[in-house]
């Protein structure tokens, strides 16, 4: 808890609430030109641009203006789309979908970026749909790098930058000396993952071979969720907040425990030992559904407190538009950076929660009975 | 709009049983580790722990609610 306790340190005290000030001062301007715009613009649908941002997207917007002339201007930098479509892998930039206008030919086939997703269409670029509106059309197998890739790319290279220097100067050096540069703060990490998350959770003889794995995920999320609250380029990407992700994350601590469970725990899961037999009845099923709830709530978990998150942030900036007055915004803009200071917990939080319960739950698989 | 409305109440009422147990979690925890700071470190990682739990039933009930709906 060493870490939550500092955090909470930096935040007291006078000198952190003259920067907080600051800040909101800053960002006022922002918010005032924003809610000006906006009497140009016709309905603001506050829903759509939510799920808007906290979707995958081929493009990764940077900013969009109307500029004196009344002309929209969007700046974004193009990913590449990968598709693999009967036997054919066609690669291109998603700037060749023109936002959507144009269609891109794929053998006998063409693809149409449709809200956010492609589809395969006909040379019309027809888009079917059923009475609940859902699209008809098939989609292709999707192997594109999207903002949230993209996103986790990024993460996965200021991993690389942080620790390879930290664990180059290890190998040379020792363990002994007094940490330097990217070490300073890679040690107290590592030592609070490792002692106070695994090793408590744990057998000491066993708690080594999973301290990779789990100080991965822990490093991986946070960095992800880190990245997903700066609000401008590089970061922004909801990539904690989607559930393929937090879905693949929880597959691995699934596959993991079940992989290295001990007889013990195969025998409290098909015979729990000790109980009468209709209560075996009872309990054998629910333990059996139970290996696999484990890592669905794992996964649900940390896709909700991220993904509510973004969408409270923007929910508060919305009433900005939806209002259609500047005098809001003050508040808004302060709630708002409220919460975005209880997600910065709330990123430490989620990581430090994934990491405690996978360890947990291996934990419970390969434990000794004492 | 029915169907509508009774998951906004099911929702409701998910929220109203998950903040019980937490709150319940939460102030036994601040109680153990008013009597005993020595151990509220352990206490504390014992709180998160089912605190987790007790959101991830929450949590699958939001999610079949949003399903059903």
């Amino acid at each position: 808890m060493m870490i939550f306790d500092r955090c909470i340190k930096l935040a007291g005290g006078k000198r952190f609430f003259k920067h907080f000030l600051a800040i909101c001062c800053l960002l006022m301007p922002v918010a005032l030109s924003a809610g000006e715009n906006l009497e140009e613009e016709s309905e603001f649908d506050a829903a759509a641009m939510i799920m808007h941002h906290i979707g995958d997207s081929y493009e990764y917007s940077i900013l969009s203006f109307t500029n004196g002339r009344g002309e929209k201007i969007k700046v974004s930098l193009p990913l590449p789309v990968i598709i693999w479509h009967k036997g054919q892998l066609k690669v291109f930039m998603s700037s060749s979908f023109k936002g959507g206008d144009e269609l891109v030919p794929i053998g006998d086939d063409y693809l149409r970026l449709y809200h956010e997703k492609v589809y395969l269409t006909d040379a019309s670029g027809a888009i079917n749909h059923d009475e609940s509106q859902s699209v008809l059309n098939a989609q292709p197998i999707n192997l594109s790098i999207t903002k949230n890739v993209a996103s986790m790319m990024l993460s996965c290279l200021i991993m690389l930058a942080i620790f390879i220097p930290a664990a180059r100067r290890y190998s040379r050096k020792g363990a002994l000396v007094a940490p330097k540069g990217a070490q300073s703060i890679v040690e107290p990490i590592v030592l609070f993952v490792r002692d106070d998350i695994i090793r408590a959770q744990i057998d000491k003889d066993k708690a080594d071979r999973f301290t990779p794995f789990l100080l991965t995920i822990f490093l991986f999320i946070l960095i992800n969720n880190i990245l997903g609250l700066i609000p401008f380029f590089p970061g922004g990407a909801n990539a904690s907040g989607n559930i393929s992700f937090t879905l693949t994350l929880a597959a691995f601590t699934f596959i993991l425990t079940n992989i290295s469970g001990s007889k013990h725990y195969w025998k409290d899961v098909f015979v729990v030992p000790g109980t009468p037999l209709p209560i075996k009845l009872l309990l054998v099923p629910i333990e059996f559904i139970g290996l696999f709830t484990k890592p669905f709530a794992l996964m649900l978990r940390l896709f909700a407190n991220i993904t509510a998150g973004h969408i409270i942030v923007l929910s508060l900036i919305s009433i900005i538009f939806v209002m259609k007055t500047i005098f809001v915004a003050p508040v808004s803009v302060f709630l708002s950076i409220m919460i975005y200071c209880l997600e910065f917990l709330v990123s430490f939080l989620q990581a430090y929660i994934f990491t405690l319960l996978s360890s947990l739950f291996i934990g419970l698989a390969v434990n000794e009975h004492h | 709009m029915e169907q509508i409305s009774f998951t906004a109440l099911g929702l409701g009422l998910i929220i109203i049983g998950v903040s019980l147990g937490i709150g319940k979690i939460g102030q036994a925890a601040m109680e153990a580790m008013a009597r005993q700071p020595e151990i509220a470190s352990k206490i504390q990682t014992a709180m998160i722990i089912i605190a987790a739990l007790i959101e991830g039933a929450g949590l699958f009930a939001l999610v079949l609610a949003w399903l059903v709906n």
